[in-house]
């Protein structure tokens, strides 16, 4: 065994001790470990085995995990560019090899001087603003020639991070329509002081009256979570923010956590009060770090006015209070069993459901899991009531709903909607031309086409967590679904054999494709390969992942077939026999009449 | 009266709480499985024992049966996923069955012999897993893995230890054992324990004998995997 210097163990047992040794904090821990020397050397993680008292294995296990954990070595600058397909269309690629040429280096290699290491990351949640990318955890947009320059510069100097310019780490809001949420102008505790006037039970029968539906994408009825969970035996009861915001082309709830963050907050404090709840987790994607520290003194301040901690709003009983959870870089945590595995230190992979989170989740407790604009809703319907918020939108879809607008149009940004607008309306809205489709609901969702662009959003008809990403008639559709596929592969936790061997197979493929040695048979065998992961996968990341390649492949079947060396095509219509016809009409039946010997001829 | 559902057109009894798969085999008929196990709850990862029930495909052995319902298993679509299935554990690891040790003991070997496997279909991966010999009694070789995670599972739960667990992710995910130096010897792992003789493929492998059961007398060279699940399972 390695033996760690007295200052690193000094700083572990610092960490430790503040998560009061906790099994459950592993994650927290780990994070927070990797602060000391850039990455996780394996005596750190048998030091924190030992102080855990779990298994080594368990821990490397963890560590293992997660995209922004690591187990080697990295470099003293960590440069992570964003690689959705928003950034690839902004040229990320070009910038990424730009700035490898200025530091000598090669990507995803660390530098020999350990100074820095350069390579891709998932959807950072800056489509609106890239490309984009992450150094040190610390979001960087607007990346252009220009700023790698300077950025390689810094780098070379060795510059500390809190000494680059201030502007680099400026993020906009990006708010282009604003409709009943975007509008609301709360005074913290409003929201939670009506919802306590009605009582429990009141509040809870407002919510159902509401008719609000998951803004994750699932769209399940939030009063029915809430009821269930209320009435399963078990306590304390648990309620989780999922601020994992992870879907390619999603940024809506960075900008409700970082200028909304009482809405949110409040949302969960609804909640709590609906189900009895003492406990509140907001789980942080990694990505999202850098609004921490805010975040932490929106809920101080929340403590400070008595709307956490006990008694709150002065009634008795109604004790809760929030703990807010980083992720380390993995999609499938948005996934709700998923996340609580990693709230409880583990690897996130999906449970088996049933049970259900309602009834079992965190540590085997009755555990909510809400969207972050879910939460933000509930403040309207405590203000204005459930009957008034049922009113707005559709008949299955009632209230607004944020869309997070990326890709080609002139104004890309936040546009809050009532559910039923058209995709024709949003493009005429966000200045976008020359549409050839838009992506609703990220890489899991669904690509439309010019001819569907009369579809609504609505969980009737094109159900979205929030993602609309615009492709104009200059982009490649294969390109697209190929940049999906890559993230899916990425982002399989493994655990089942369909998704962890077959988004890697259909990875292979497109790339066969790309690469130009495509043929027919690989079509059937993707289409073979879509069908397995949606119909074996464990969760939804696995029935997902082929998404954007059954949808392209129907829509934009070209782009694939264009690819393809062979195409082994024989048309069952017969154009000489269909000539006989004619040949009968002018009384010809030379050879220059049919339609072979007349091509041979030509030769 | 006992609940019944369909299986293939065949009625199967159950007892409430009971999986489509404990049901269906105890009643004769067999659906296949890797990950699963009689002495631990369902893992549902291997997913061999995909079935169609009531028209949705899930995992037969982490699904509890329900009256009525009408469940597909032993029909060309879902045979064939299986055999994709295989395929794809075959493909993902470095399977060469004529030199490996546990040939005609090995359950992903006798299900391909089950489901027909006549060819990869796929292409090989041909991962980088070096084998570890540090222990003195067993051998590990990484390259069979199929991450059914029952060594796993055996060791924490039966022996008390957790010498192994998983690390990594996606196609990258691993099995790593429970020592700094990542070496078996390193642990606490002994040839007498649960988990030692838990692997269904051929990972976990005891030192010092070879070949004691010549090829064409082993477990599946005189029985089929189906039949002698089911004489296990009846």
């Amino acid at each position: 065994m390695s033996v760690l210097p007295s200052s690193v163990v000094a700083s572990l047992d610092d960490i430790l001790l503040r998560h009061r040794h906790q099994a459950t904090e592993l994650l927290q821990i780990l994070i927070q470990a990797q602060q000391i020397e850039g990455w996780l050397p394996a005596a750190t993680l048998t030091h924190i085995a030992a102080a855990l008292g779990l298994p080594r294995a368990r821990v490397e296990g963890v560590a293992g995990f997660y995209s922004f954990l690591y187990t080697q070595p990295v470099g003293r600058y960590r440069v992570l560019f964003s690689d959705n397909i928003t950034d690839r269309m902004l040229g990320n690629a070009e910038l990424l090899d730009a700035l490898c040429r200025k530091l000598w280096i090669e990507p995803g290699h660390l530098s020999e001087d350990g100074l820095v290491s350069v390579t891709t990351t998932s959807c950072t949640g800056l489509c609106d603003q890239g490309p984009a990318m992450l150094v040190n955890g610390r979001a960087i947009g607007q990346l252009s020639h220009r700023r790698i320059n300077e950025i390689a510069e810094l780098i070379r100097q060795q510059r500390p991070l809190e000494l680059w310019p201030a502007e680099y780490f400026q993020i906009d809001d990006n708010i282009r329509r604003r409709d009943a949420l975007l509008g609301l102008d709360m005074p913290p505790g409003a929201a939670l002081q009506a919802a306590v006037a009605r009582g429990r039970d009141g509040w809870l029968a407002e919510m159902q009256a509401s008719n609000l539906r998951g803004r994750g994408g699932a769209g399940f009825a939030t009063a029915v979570k809430w009821a269930s969970a209320k009435n399963a035996p078990g306590a304390p009861k648990v309620i989780v923010c999922n601020a994992d915001e992870g879907e390619p082309g999603t940024f809506k709830d960075r900008v409700l956590l970082n200028s909304f963050a009482d809405l949110v907050f409040e949302g969960m404090s609804l909640a709590a009060w609906a189900v009895g709840a003492s406990q509140g987790f907001l789980y942080l994607r990694g990505e999202y770090r850098y609004l921490l520290p805010q975040l932490e003194a929106v809920l101080a301040r929340r403590r400070a006015a008595g709307l956490l901690g006990t008694g709150i709003l002065g009634q008795a009983g109604f004790d809760f209070d929030i703990a807010i959870h980083l992720g380390a870089g993995a999609y499938v945590c948005g996934e709700e069993s998923a996340l609580i595995e990693s709230l409880e230190g583990k690897r996130g992979t999906p449970r088996i459901r049933p049970p259900f989170p309602v009834t079992k989740g965190y540590l085997g407790r009755p555990t909510v899991v809400n969207n972050v604009e879910t939460l933000a809703k509930t403040c309207l319907i405590a203000l204005g009531g459930g009957e008034a918020f049922a009113a707005t939108g559709t008949a299955q879809s009632a209230g607004t709903k944020l869309l997070s607008i990326s890709g080609d149009c002139a104004m890309p940004g936040i546009y809050e909607y009532p559910f039923g607008v058209p995709i024709s309306r949003v493009l005429e809205d966000c200045g976008a031309s020359d549409t050839q489709a838009v992506q609703v609901g990220g890489a899991s969702g669904i690509c439309l086409a010019g001819y569907e662009f009369h579809r609504r959003i609505a969980y009737e008809d094109v159900p979205t967590a929030g993602a609309f990403m615009i492709f104009d008639g200059t982009r490649d559709l294969f390109d697209v679904a190929r940049a999906f596929v890559h993230f899916f592969a990425h982002e399989s936790c493994g655990f089942c054999t369909p998704c962890r061997v077959g988004t890697s197979l259909l990875k292979g493929f497109m790339d066969k494709l790309a690469d130009g040695h495509g043929a027919q048979a690989d079509l059937a065998d993707i289409d073979w390969l879509d069908r397995l992961l949606k119909n074996a996968s464990h969760c939804g990341l696995g029935s997902a992942a082929p998404n954007p390649v059954i949808d392209t492949l129907q829509k934009f079947r070209p782009a694939y077939e264009r690819r393809l060396v062979s195409l082994d095509f024989e048309p069952a219509f017969d154009l000489d026999a269909a000539l006989a016809e004619a040949r009968q009409l002018t009384g010809r039946d030379d050879s220059g009449a049919h339609l072979k010997t007349h091509e041979e001829d030509e030769k | 009266m006992t609940k019944q559902f369909l299986l293939d057109g065949q009625p199967v009894p159950f007892d409430d709480g009971q999986t489509i798969l404990e049901a269906a085999r105890k009643a004769g008929h067999y659906i296949p499985s890797l990950c699963w196990h009689k002495d631990f709850p369902p893992h549902g990862s291997c997913k061999l024992c995909v079935v169609k029930a009531a028209g949705r495909h899930v995992s037969a052995c982490a699904t509890p049966a329900k009256e009525g319902w009408e469940v597909e298993s032993n029909t060309p679509e879902i045979n064939g996923e299986r055999r994709g299935l295989l395929q794809m554990l075959f493909v993902e690891g470095n399977h060469f069955c004529p030199s490996c040790e546990k040939s005609g003991n090995c359950e992903l070997q006798a299900l391909a012999y089950e489901y027909e496997v006549l060819t990869p279909r796929f292409r090989h991966f041909f991962p980088d897993r070096p084998v570890d010999a540090s222990h003195p009694d067993v051998l590990l070789d990484f390259n069979r893995c199929i991450f059914c995670e029952l060594c796993v599972r055996a060791s924490r739960e039966i022996d008390g230890k957790s010498v192994f667990a998983l690390t990594g992710r996606g196609i990258g995910k691993h099995l790593v054992v429970n020592a700094e130096s990542g070496q078996l010897g390193d642990t606490d792992f002994s040839a007498t324990d649960a988990a030692a003789h838990i692997c269904p493929v051929g990972v976990i492998l005891p030192k010092g004998t070879g070949f004691a059961v010549p090829i064409g007398e082993r477990s599946f060279d005189v029985a089929t995997i189906r039949s002698k699940t089911l004489k296990e399972s009846s």
